[in-house]
């Protein structure tokens, strides 16, 4: 039997070292900007994960929305802002101690339960044609939520747009 | 085709939001759009409460299997008569709110088209979350009432309080709900579904470990909404900051709404399962009465007051599920205690909506919501002191007003299945809310206050004030109707939509 490269572990270890790695950089960077780009690493490795579960619209969803445009307007209202390009900012308050503890004692807990359980495993294929099964669905079962979607995308939109808008001759307090 | 009749009060309300909106947009002319827009949402909710009615008669014709022959293999939503009963508190909410908001907003913002637009889209997404049978489509509502809320309570932009509270209710609501959908994700990774029915199928035994983690992590995302100890730490900060109506809206809706959701998740996904939930439930009550009550009795503004006030409350209504998940297994699906929290929630919400509507009429004429600038009001205007009187007497639940009637029938479910302790935390917890309810009464009646001018009420304010009481004596003295549609009402079906 010929020596096999375990191609897909290997890159679920490196996706994970992306996704974990680059979460750690976003809370441990000093520097505002840092973190930023650090968040961009943690979701390429997200986006890694939905490649190796065959779910490739997500993946280039996740690649394009979240990095090409959130992140990006992120970093570009960090650099517009002189003062937060300045690694001033302290990451480490007073409550740090108690929430290392809560946090660890939550993470202990939740490995121990997860580990506890037998998953279920699907025996079905990955189907190949994944967008047209998104639409499928999105008219079809979903079809509830997808209206919904659009409604409360609506109401943020109008909630953005009316916090953020110019002051007003009217308006007082 | 048929089965979209039940949606109609979804529709409505939807309609009347984006026409309100577009309407605001529209119209340049500052007076039209001023002396219109408000009766429009008014209206709205009127139309919407009366499609509730319209189809109240008709939800028993439609059930589980009647969505499934049609083709839908992913159930979403539940028109049942709880869920019925929770949009009917949703939409008074929202029209009582609106109401007594009128003479608030004409002061405080010129933006009314988004104030309204938003408000009756808030109701929509308590309406949309309480029907909701699906996890994916319980976190869209949810998300939905947040963001709603979220702008509502930050509303007042140019007022750094009102922003303050928006950030810190934003912040915590974006950690809830984050620490909830690992709960969900929990539930999905064990069973394969995001269909609350067919989670309650799949679930083994084996897994209680996780249901309980899962349960746990949930309980953060809805005790956020319902300000359950210990995610209440948001509360009092964004309820003194908001502005005054929308406190009111907070006190009652997003609790109703994650009241319904919790007792949904509950019943339908964990009905007969090994784990005994009664002793989680009965320590959040008891923390989140306690908790409520000691820290409400130090507060000196009227506003933070309440929101303490109401998180006790909160813990009162919990007792009644407390007392549900204590009642032994068995075959049919048994629902006592839950009726009793809706008839507890349908007299809270007219004696809080009711508090708040005097607070409103106090703030809009003396510009602060401290206490001590109650003094003095029984010269000033008799009618509100005694309206305030009937109604901390029924948030403390003396005969003879409808917090009374609540009290007994929560309190009397804990002691139906056993749950002592929990009854006399309960009414331990009432006696201690004695003390800052009555200190306001003792400056209302005996003090003497610098402002002798009397209080101008207006016909809108007016109106909510004389409901309220009403309702609030009305569910005492009358009450059989009342008991009867609160426990006709405990029905819950899978999904049906």
């Amino acid at each position: 039997m010929p020596f096999e490269i375990p191609f897909v572990q290997i890159v679920w270890w490196a996706m994970t070292a992306c996704a974990i790695g680059g979460a750690i950089g976003v809370v441990s960077s000093n520097n505002l900007f840092h973190s930023a780009l650090f968040l961009v690493l943690s979701l390429f490795g997200v986006a890694g994960y939905y490649v190796l579960l065959s779910a490739g619209f997500l993946a280039v969803v996740q690649l394009m929305v979240y990095i090409g445009a959130i992140v990006i307007l992120v970093l570009f209202a960090i650099m517009f802002s002189r003062r937060m390009m300045k690694p001033t900012e302290d990451e480490m308050n007073r409550q740090w101690l108690v929430s290392v503890i809560v946090a660890a004692a939550l993470f202990s807990w939740l490995i121990v339960v997860v580990n506890s359980v037998s998953w279920p495993v699907t025996s079905a294929a990955p189907t190949a044609d994944t967008v047209l099964q998104l639409g499928l669905a999105f008219l079809g079962s979903y079809l509830i939520p997808f209206l919904v979607v659009g409604v409360l995308l609506s109401a943020a939109l109008i909630g953005a747009i009316f916090l953020a808008r110019e002051k007003v001759e009217a308006e007082e307090i | 085709m048929d089965a979209l009749r039940l949606l109609t009060p979804e529709i409505t309300i939807t309609i009347f939001a984006f026409a309100i909106i577009s309407l605001d947009i529209a119209w340049n002319d500052e007076n039209k759009s001023r002396r219109i827009l408000p009766w429009l949402a008014f209206a709205g909710g009127l139309a919407t409460l009366l499609m509730i009615f319209y189809i109240w008669p008709h939800v028993d014709q439609y059930n589980y299997t009647a969505a499934t022959d049609a083709g839908r293999e992913v159930p979403m939503l539940a028109v049942d008569r709880m869920s019925l009963f929770f949009k009917m508190i949703a939409v008074l909410t929202v029209i009582l709110v609106g109401l007594s908001a009128g003479e608030y907003v004409e002061k405080h913002t010129p933006f009314r088209g988004e104030f309204y637009g938003l408000m009756l889209l808030a109701g929509l997404s308590i309406m949309l979350l309480v029907s909701s049978t699906n996890l994916i489509m319980i976190y869209l509502a949810l998300e939905f009432l947040s963001i709603t809320s979220y702008i509502l309570t930050g509303f007042l932009r140019r007022d750094a309080r009102s922003i303050e509270a928006a950030l810190k209710y934003f912040l915590y609501g974006a950690l809830a709900s984050g620490v909830m959908l690992y709960g969900f994700s929990l539930l999905y990774g064990a069973t394969g579904s995001v269909d609350l029915a067919t989670i309650a199928g799949s679930l083994e035994t084996t897994q209680a470990g996780l249901v309980v983690a899962a349960v746990i992590l949930m309980l953060a995302g809805f005790g956020f909404k319902i300000a359950l100890v210990p995610f209440h730490q948001w509360s009092p900060d964004a309820y003194e900051g908001a502005p005054t109506p929308i406190t009111a809206f907070l006190s009652v809706g997003p609790k109703a709404a994650g009241l319904a959701v919790l007792i949904r998740v509950m019943v339908v996904a964990l009905p007969a399962f090994d784990v005994n939930w009664t002793p989680i439930l009965s320590l959040v009550a008891i923390f989140t009465m306690s908790v409520g009550n000691l820290v409400a009795l130090w507060q000196t503004n009227m506003k933070r007051m309440l929101a303490y006030s109401s998180i006790a409350q909160a813990g009162y209504m919990l007792v009644g599920l407390a007392a549900w998940s204590a009642a032994p297994p068995s075959a049919v699906a048994y629902l006592g205690g839950v009726d009793a929290i809706m008839l507890f929630l349908l007299a809270y919400m007219f004696t809080n909506l009711g508090v708040f509507a005097i607070a409103i009429i106090l703030e809009n004429q003396m510009g602060t919501s401290e206490i001590a600038d109650y003094a003095g009001l029984i010269r000033r205007s008799p009618y509100l002191s005694v309206a305030l009187l009937i109604f901390f007497l029924s948030l403390v639940g003396i005969p003879p007003t409808s917090g009374f009637i609540g009290k007994l029938f929560v309190f009397g479910a804990a002691v139906n299945q056993g749950l002592y302790v929990l009854a006399l935390f309960g009414v331990f917890n009432s006696v201690i809310s004695v003390a800052y309810y009555f200190g306001v009464l003792r400056n209302v009646f005996f003090e003497k206050g610098s402002d002798e001018s009397p209080i101008r009420v207006g016909v809108a304010m007016n109106t909510v004030v004389t409901i309220t009481v009403v309702m609030t004596l009305l569910i005492a003295l009358y009450g059989q109707p009342f008991i009867q549609l609160a426990a006709d009402s405990a029905q819950i079906l899978a999904a049906n939509f």
